[in-house]
């Protein structure tokens, strides 16, 4: 491998240091002893002990967890639904026009995203907990689900499917036993990309969010304006290391997802050859 | 014993398992099939054959049902299939890209269309395992799709299609990933399937050499419309247009103006300073008419002396010669500049060394060596 030159060396290392430096401190600062956040006083886990007693924090990891999974979850269904007909449903009216609506919330501010939903909710008069941010997830997260499945579904061969149709299937048969399994890496990719999404968001959950129900980033944001704790750091570290192991599977899913496709692609030029 | 040749389509009685009635599909302003009538009887090999885009996967595709018709209507067994989606017809179909599911056994992949059929456990192990002795694969049952060659993924989307015994097996140029010699090897071993299983075939290729191997009808097709249906045998030697005749296999055409001499006998005028050629024919041509006259090159014999027998006999000079191992094909050039080709067999090991480039020559044929034409 040619060596790299230091000016390489320098710009990588500026750039690496820019991006995790300040949360390299955090998590060292959630190892310290002191209660003074800045000053350094010896190596310990104390703060992620106190952390597991406070009920008030534990309640809102509890409901960021739920409405994590759960939104994520519906988002999956519906945004790979929504995937399968814009890119199978062949022409039908107005197909244009729903495809740039599925993406458009991916490019709209997340505080008009959150502030028509607060409306909407009251609207309709719906209390604010739980529910609401589930419904609020599900709503920014499907387009992104929709995003990563209809990329795979685009590449996807048609005549697998009605291969499965010419063999008897009935055309829902042919999606779950065909199509499914084989576009499956995709919608889990899909799935870790609507978690970690539900997981950080602090905009939309707090326009959605009620006193019944606050999520672990708006504890947490608004905990940081009374002062910064260490358990605060401790916390903040367990978060980073769920969502980096949340965008790591989902990337190494979609990458083993990718290469398979090319094989795929690489056999069938071969086959024809 | 009286031996009964396989001819229902000559047979006025028997009714086909498929027809086609004035179909035309059209893809938007674009004719793909255009008012196609066409009859296929049951374990019939019945071969479609054309140039790329005439319309042959669009034909198998209305048949399996993935295409509506736009006008006309086909029939299966008498029914009408119009209404029926493609998972309730009796036809498979072998896809061009074979479209074995990448994750899926080979197993899997031929039990796919068995247990759609809610058949027993016991029942699809068998039907399994006979189908892939049937295509020799035993070896290779739980290998994956990508695991195998090109050749054995085609096999085994053979096994899947036939796997549930329909009516109707629909091939879509299934041999074209194939090299010449598997693919030969695969022909002789389709017509024994189709002979032990008694499914009705029908095959697309644009490969005439495949068509005429494999085939007891072969339609020839130009642009959505069905130019002749025939044996091949009749396809080859009594083609109804100049078009047939170009496409199937190596021919000659003599263009010139008819004039009767005869019993079913006519002159062709076909260049100035020239005799007629002398030709027979059934079709009837009138005094001047149009005609084109086709010859097989393998009807034309090539000599150095004037042949003292020959109806038509003309001289010319060689101009090219194409060795092909078992043949040897003649490029002579006449005087007016037209260039007929003439195939010898080369019955000897030792290639005639008579006659040799820019050698005068006589070539001959009798006047029923061709085919007259009007079209
Ligand atoms: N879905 C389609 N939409 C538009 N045109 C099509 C479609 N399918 C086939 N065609 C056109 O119909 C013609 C016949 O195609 P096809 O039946 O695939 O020909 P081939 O004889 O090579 O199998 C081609 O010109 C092709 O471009
Ligand atoms: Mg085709």
């Amino acid at each position: 491998m040619k060596r790299m030159s230091w000016f390489n060396v320098t710009s990588l290392t500026l750039g690496f240091a820019f991006l995790y430096l300040p949360m390299l401190v955090l998590i060292f600062y959630s190892f310290n002893a002191s209660k003074l956040v800045t000053v350094w006083a010896g190596f310990s886990t104390r703060w992620y002990g106190e952390l597991l007693q406070n009920e008030a924090f534990l309640d809102a990891a509890w409901v960021t967890l739920k409405v994590a999974v759960i939104s994520s979850s519906i988002a999956t269904v519906l945004g790979t639904m929504a995937a399968y007909v814009l890119v199978r449903g062949g022409r039908f009216l107005g197909r244009t026009l729903f495809s740039g609506m599925i993406y458009a919330p991916l490019v709209m501010p997340e505080v008009i995203t959150g502030l028509s939903l607060l409306l909407l909710f009251i609207g309709i008069g719906l209390d604010r907990g739980v529910l609401t941010i589930v419904l609020a997830h599900t709503t920014f997260s499907m387009c992104y689900v929709s995003v990563v499945v209809s990329s795979r579904l685009v590449s996807f061969d048609r005549s697998l499917e009605e291969a499965a149709l010419d063999l008897g299937s009935t055309p829902f048969e042919a999606f779950r036993l065909v199509t499914l399994p084989i576009i499956a890496p995709a919608v889990i990719s899909g799935w870790l990309l609507a978690f970690t999404l539900s997981l950080d968001d602090l905009v939309i959950a707090s326009f959605t969010a009620g006193p019944a129900a606050t999520t672990l980033p708006i504890k947490i944001f608004s905990a940081v304006r009374l002062g910064v704790s260490p358990e605060i750091n401790a916390l903040s570290t367990i978060m980073i290391l769920i969502v980096t192991v949340g965008v790591v599977t989902a990337s190494l899913v979609s990458k083993r997802n990718a290469l398979r496709a090319q094989n795929e692609v690489q056999a069938a030029e071969r086959a024809a050859a | 014993m009286n031996q009964t040749v396989f001819a229902p389509w000559d047979d006025p009685n028997a009714t086909p398992l498929i027809r086609f009635q004035n179909v035309t599909k059209r893809f938007g302003e674009f004719t793909a099939i255009d008012d196609l009538t066409l009859d296929i009887y049951a374990q019939e090999f019945f071969a479609l054959l054309g140039p790329s885009g005439c319309g042959k996967t669009t034909m198998m595709r209305m048949l399996a049902g993935f295409e509506t018709v736009t006008e006309g209507r086909i029939e299966l067994a008498g029914q009408d299939i119009g209404p029926v989606p493609p998972n309730e017809r009796a036809v498979n179909m072998m896809f061009q890209s074979y479209a074995l599911f990448p994750h899926l056994s080979v197993w899997e992949n031929i039990a796919f269309g068995l247990r759609r059929d809610r058949k027993t456990k016991g029942e699809i192990t068998a039907r399994v395992e006979e189908m892939l002795k049937l295509v020799r694969l035993e070896k290779f049952a739980q290998r994956k799709p990508h695991q195998i060659s090109g050749g054995q993924r085609q096999r085994v989307a053979l096994a899947r299609s036939l796997a549930k015994a329909p009516k109707l097996l629909l091939l879509d140029e299934p041999l074209g990933a194939l090299d010449k010699k598997l693919r030969q090897d695969t022909q002789f071993e389709l017509m024994d399937i189709q002979e032990t299983t008694g499914t009705t075939f029908v095959i697309v290729t644009h490969d005439q050499e495949e068509a005429m191997t494999v085939a007891s009808r072969v339609a020839v097709m130009d642009e959505g419309r069905i130019m002749q249906v025939a044996t091949p045998a009749a396809i080859y030697e009594y083609p109804n247009s100049v078009y047939v005749a170009d496409f199937i296999g190596d021919v000659n055409i003599i263009e010139g103006r008819a004039s009767p001499s005869g019993d079913e006998e006519y002159k062709l005028d076909w260049t100035e300073g020239q005799a007629p050629v002398l030709a027979k024919s059934q079709a009837t041509f009138s005094e001047g008419q149009e005609a084109h006259l086709a010859i097989r090159p393998e009807k034309i014999r090539i000599s150095t002396e004037k042949p003292d027998d020959a109806v038509n006999a003309m001289q010319g000079k060689v101009l090219d010669i194409a060795y092909l191992g078992n043949l040897s094909t003649y490029h002579v050039e006449l005087p007016g500049g037209q260039v007929i080709k003439a195939q010898t067999a080369n019955t000897r090991r030792i290639a005639r060394r008579d006659i040799t480039w820019e050698d005068p020559v006589w070539i001959s044929w009798s006047a029923t060596a061709g085919v007259m034409l009007d079209q």
